[in-house]
């Protein structure tokens, strides 16, 4: 009787352990992953304090963030999806940051010598008309007909000056 | 930005009718339109806008380069002065020698364009030379 007893025992003492065993070891795999919540301040926090980073937010669902938003150019995207990548409880990352387009070139402006050769030529037939030519901007003075002032300012304005002061009397 | 919302109505029909290569910049407070235009109409129906918005291009505060886009060398092209010749000349500038004349509403072929005012022409006669691009219309 003792015996059965005893094997008893020893089988429950077996069964727990193997249970605790299973508590423990699902316990410690859960503790091993970050919580979203968590990741998700953490990568909000790596984003405000990197400089690379502005412009781009992130979206954490089970360990997956999701980036968006714009970067300026495609090594700070690349920059941005590694420094994920690297943090901890980060699965994967889907990288949906778009590049910024580059900004436009800055507008050429003619050389003064250019643009005091291409004046004369435009107004050549304009003897009523004077213009001077001083750091790019060009100054109208003196007197020209309704009927002719499109025909010289579309030819002044090929000129690429950087302005066109137009102070003709229009007659 | 505030110019764009000036010229918008000059922006949008550049746009809209199909301007090529526009460009709209703003820089020192002054907007920079480029483009080439699909035809002489178009070309002159901007500078109806800009004047439109800005009468007699007083406000300084646009510069707008619009070519007419698609002429080609090979190209017959009329003579616009308002009714006296043009001039054809050696090389070009109006420092240049007069090598030879075109009439009025007379015919001639494009050789050449060598820059946005000066192009290189044949005129009936045979004449070569650059002339004022402003006199030559399709």
């Amino acid at each position: 009787m003792k015996k059965t007893m005893d094997s008893f025992l020893k089988r429950l003492q077996k069964a727990f352990a193997t249970l605790f065993a299973i508590f423990l070891v699902s316990a410690m795999m859960i503790s091993c992953g970050v919580k979203d919540s968590d990741l998700q301040s953490a990568i909000d926090q790596k984003i405000q304090a990197t400089p690379e980073m502005t412009g781009v937010s992130a979206a954490v669902q089970d360990g997956v963030v999701t980036l968006s938003g714009e970067c300026k150019d495609d090594a700070c995207k690349l920059f941005t999806e590694n420094t994920v990548k690297g943090m901890k409880g980060v699965k994967s990352v889907v990288n949906n940051t778009t590049v910024a387009p580059p900004p436009p070139a800055p507008v050429t402006i003619a050389a003064d010598d250019a643009l005091v050769k291409g004046v004369a030529d435009a107004t050549k037939d304009f003897k009523d008309v004077k213009a001077t030519v001083n750091d790019g901007v060009i100054t109208l003075t003196g007197e020209i007909k309704r009927s002719d002032l499109k025909t010289l300012m579309q030819s002044l304005n090929t000129l690429k000056p950087k302005k066109i002061d137009n102070q003709l009397v229009i007659k | 930005m505030a110019l764009q919302e000036k010229y918008k109505q000059l922006i949008d029909t550049a746009t809209s009718s199909g301007v090529g290569n526009l460009q709209v910049r703003e820089q020192d407070n002054v907007l920079y339109i480029d483009g080439e235009a699909p035809s002489g109409a178009i070309k002159d129906q901007l500078w109806d806008i800009y004047n439109t918005i800005d009468p007699d291009y007083r406000a300084g505060d646009l510069v707008m380069n619009i070519n007419v886009a698609g002429i080609a060398p090979g190209s017959q092209l009329k003579v616009a002065t308002k009714s006296s010749n043009l001039n054809i000349r050696k090389g070009p500038g109006t420092d240049q020698p007069i090598v030879g004349k075109a009439g009025h509403d007379e015919m001639v072929t494009l050789l050449s364009k060598t820059n946005d005012q000066w192009w290189l022409i044949r005129n009936a006669k045979g004449e070569e030379g650059y002339v004022y691009t402003q006199y030559l219309a399709q």
